[in-house]
């Protein structure tokens, strides 16, 4: 009894501590992301909302993966100000490095916050960074380093962190044993709302720890005393009880320990503790038959749990107190056929693990769908008993082994399935270049005569467009004579000019006759200029529509060339590179995986052979505890047999005889009563005079057929 | 007897202390090459997303359709079914976790796909509740102007009011 119930006492300062702050980290990740929703910050950036899509479902790498994305394009762009993105940045770069952290990548969740520490920011971007920065550190157990970091807070502290960023400080304090320093910064945050029960539970802790042990106790006795229908919230509450229970009963307060215990919610997880500690301590106070009644309902319970194994034997020790032999021998041999049965499921999951069956099991699909995944493999044929290893689970370091484990699986299934991409990818590649090449050739040259046509089209609107704009200029009505008319025109000039050179050889008829035609063409070139010109100009304007339908076509044609061309060229190069990439990385994961693996394997079968040597050690005291029950029950058989016989003789003679026994039975009896309880079995002296400190576990044990007693 | 047993449990601490004491630096040398594995896959994967981009949804054919939730009041959206072309090119049911997701702000990017420059029929229809188990539903059109470059369109659905909205990107 000693070590489970030192260790639930021992244990919540520190582990429980490291399991809420595991707790904690996640929940300052969702009440900060609650908190940037309520701010209904709009929009800007669509690819950051898909980010944090994945973000928002714990989807770390692919949160990661987009984020990072979005980062590398916003940092190369050449004014990047001006992207919608730069709305963003800030919570990007605090949400990558939150990513990177929940994705339990330390390292460069502290490269990215401080980069965000050493860049030009103001001094409120600085102390939330420094604050991330601390809680990385506090997240590693490097609590001095965490404290460093905080050091670097000056002045304001942005709201929606300002309590978390005191409640971690207070956390560091209490693992740097700046335990008054801890209280204050605690006493200070009661009533946030957003610490509701993690303020009061530390703060009741580093009370009891700083030697504050009345206001300790009164704070976890007030926090103790809350109900809730939160799950986790009464987790709390539970453990808050359970751990005053187990302080009061081992500092002998026996009386007060026991309404922590019965406040331990009957289905939560730390009921089987609770029922154990509450038989404990009407045990420790020689209240046997009170003690039975929280020990029995525990051990009609899980027979894998520790806490029933222990009761198994606590009963029939209790029973054997009570004097009731018989039944004490009988819940000794349900014990030992509970612990034989045991210690196969233990042996047969040792040999499970040893044998790959455990981690083949972790690296299923079900593994990230199924919740508890890892407790609901026992199901699967020839797995390990996992529920032997929930308390092991439950440790961080179990936790982060088990993630990585996962994580790892996971990388090296997504590079497989990018492997099986490149394929596709090479087929493709393949196909659009049979596809084209041969296309390709025959289109270039059609392209090339339209091409000529296109150019000569758009060199004759320019030479009227040139036209058009003289004649803004300058008065210019040949330019816009029909076909006919400039040939006419061209005539006359040719005669004018025949005239000049021989005046001699036409008549004044001919000479008046190409003057009036001249005339005519004139005035009705001059005449109709205004009305030619606006038509030019408009066909001008149709003439351009022509030309830019037919420059889009032209337009879109390159670029559908281009299309096709790249579609087919340039990749075989690179999808071969990365290739090699996956291929190297795969056998970095293989290799981890392996290492990883292993180690979940070692810890889980030390984990079982530390519980298959334990229940084997409650084996060997049950069987001497059934013997003396057996002895005892018989010792008792015997005694009823000689009063019946002496009954028997007294009614065979008719003479009165005395009324009480003769001496020496007297002695023999009262001698077998006060003997009983250091009978049981030898080791068991000092365990059963302490119970609290020794468990029958480790004192008595059985071995018997339960129908025999 | 009790002696022997507490040397031996002595013992037995030292060895397990010392073996702990090992294994501390051998998991923080395999969380830190883990770590390292993880950075250099991410950005593997970064660029590979790129090459699946530029490989399969060329800039000039590029389609993508994105889904966010504008309700104020909590509303679960069970189903998305987008039609485009006449052809019904995704149809999504929401789990838990992705109502959870867009109800904080996520945006999903339900469908990318390549059509050629030019006007595109979008039909949108989508089912969903309150808390209280109110149904909702509604359906809406809209019309995808493909040119030249990618074209990004965010269907925004106001569940309570059996509302859809389109906004081009």
């Amino acid at each position: 009894m000693r070590i489970p119930l030192l260790s639930a006492f021992s244990g919540v300062a520190g582990v429980s501590l490291r399991a809420l702050s595991f707790t904690l980290c996640s929940f300052s990740l969702l009440s900060s992301a609650a908190q940037a929703d309520d701010e209904k910050e709009e929009l800007r950036d669509l690819f950051f909302g898909a980010a944090m899509y994945y973000a928002h479902q714990e989807n770390y790498f692919d949160a990661i993966v987009a984020l990072d994305n979005e980062l590398a394009q916003y940092h190369r762009l050449d004014e990047p100000e001006l992207d919608p993105f730069s709305t963003h940045l800030g919570q990007a770069e605090f949400s990558v490095g939150d990513l990177e952290l929940s994705y339990r990548m330390h390292r460069e969740a502290g490269r990215a916050i401080e980069a965000v520490l050493k860049g030009n920011v103001s001094q409120e971007v600085r102390n939330e960074a420094a604050y991330r920065l601390a809680k990385i550190h506090y997240h590693k157990q490097q609590p001095l380093n965490a404290l460093h970091a905080l050091e670097m807070i000056e002045g304001r502290v942005p709201l929606r962190v300002r309590a978390d960023e005191q409640f971690l400080r207070a956390r560091v304090f209490m693992e740097l044993g700046r335990l008054e320093e801890a209280v204050e910064l605690l006493k200070d945050l009661k009533g946030e709302e957003s610490l509701d029960g993690f303020v009061e539970f530390n703060l009741g802790i580093a009370q009891l720890k700083s030697g504050e042990e009345a206001r300790g106790v009164l704070e976890l006795t007030t926090l103790g005393k809350r109900r809730s229908s939160n799950p986790v919230d009464q987790a709390l509450y539970d453990k808050t009880n359970l751990l005053l229970g187990s302080h009061l009963m081992e500092a002998g307060e026996l009386e007060l320990a026991r309404p922590y215990f019965d406040r331990v919610n009957l289905e939560g997880p730390f009921s089987n503790r609770a029922l154990l500690g509450a038989g404990w301590v009407e045990a420790r106070a020689g209240r046997y038959d009170r003690a039975l009644v929280p020990w029995r309902i525990l051990q009609n319970r899980k027979g894998t749990n520790e806490a029933v194994q222990e009761v198994m034997l606590a009963v029939p020790y209790a029973y054997g107190k009570l004097d009731v032999h018989s039944t004490a021998a009988i819940n000794y041999g349900r014990a030992l056929d509970a612990f034989g049965r045991e210690i196969d499921t233990l042996t047969a999951s040792i040999n499970s693990i040893r044998q790959g069956k455990f981690l083949e099991a972790l690296r299923r699909k079900e593994a990230t769908q199924v919740q508890n995944w890892v407790v609901a493999l026992r199901n699967l044929p020839e797995a390990p008993e996992t529920h032997y290893l929930l308390d092991l689970m439950a440790s961080n370091d179990y936790q982060e082994f088990l993630r990585n484990y996962r994580d790892l699986n996971d990388l090296f299934e997504r590079n497989k399935e990018w492997l099986k991409s490149l394929t596709a990818y090479e087929d493709i590649i393949s196909a659009r270049r049979a596809y084209y090449e041969p296309l390709l050739p025959q289109l270039d040259e059609k392209f090339r005569a339209l091409d000529a046509r296109i150019k000569l089209r758009m060199e004759q609107r320019d030479q009227f467009s040139n036209r058009i704009e003289q004649m803004l200029v300058s008065r210019r009505p040949e330019y816009l004579a029909t076909a006919d008319e400039q040939e006419a025109r061209l005539q006359l000039l040719q005669l004018h000019k025949e005239i000049s050179r021989n005046p001699k050889g036409f008549t004044e008829e001919t000479r008046s006759r190409l003057a009036r035609l001249q005339g005519i063409l004139d005035l009705r070139l001059s005449t109709e200029y205004h009305q030619r010109l606006t038509e030019a100009y408009r066909h001008l304007q149709e003439l351009n529509i022509e030309i830019e339908k037919l420059q889009t076509i032209y337009r879109s044609y390159v670029r559908s060339r281009q299309a096709a061309t790249h579609s087919y060229t340039g990749y075989n190069k690179n999808i071969q590179r990365l290739r090699a990439q996956i291929h190297a990385a795969q056998q970095r994961l293989e290799m981890l995986m392996a290492r990883q693996g292993s180690m979940l394997e070692a810890l889980a079968v030390e984990e079982l052979e530390r519980r298959r040597s334990q229940l084997e050690s409650y084996q060997i005291k049950a069987r001497f505890a059934l013997a003396d029950s057996y002895d005892r029950a018989n010792e008792l058989q015997e005694q009823r047999e000689d009063e019946r016989k002496i009954e028997q003789h007294r009614e065979a003679q008719p003479e009165t005889l005395p009324e009480h026994n003769p001496p020496e039975m007297e002695a023999s009896e009262t001698e077998n009563n006060l003997q009983e309880p250091d009978e049981v079995e030898p080791h068991s002296e000092t365990q059963t005079v302490t119970p609290p400190e020794n468990s029958p576990a480790e004192s008595e044990a059985p071995e018997i057929e339960g129908d025999k007693a | 007897m009790f002696r022997i047993l507490q040397v031996t449990l002595l013992l037995l601490l030292a060895v397990a202390v010392n073996a702990q004491d090992v294994s501390r630096d051998d998991i923080r040398g395999l969380d830190e090459q883990i770590q390292d594995v993880k950075k250099d896959v991410i950005d593997l994967t970064a660029t590979l997303a790129q090459l699946e981009e530029k490989l399969l949804f060329p800039s000039n054919t590029q389609v993508a359709l994105f889904v966010s939730v504008a309700d104020e009041k909590p509303f679960e959206l069970e189903s998305v079914e987008i039609t485009l072309n006449g052809e019904i090119v995704a149809h999504h049911l929401y789990t838990y976790r992705e109502i959870e997701s867009l109800q904080k702000g996520g945006v999903q990017k339900i469908y990318t796909g390549n059509v050629q420059a030019g006007a595109h029929p979008l039909q949108v229809r989508f089912i969903g509740k309150t808390p209280s188990g109110k149904d909702y539903q509604a359906n809406a059109s809209y019309q995808i102007d493909k040119a030249v470059g990618p074209k990004f369109v965010e269907i925004r659905i106001s569940g309570t009011e059996s509302e859809i909205n389109f906004k081009d990107w």
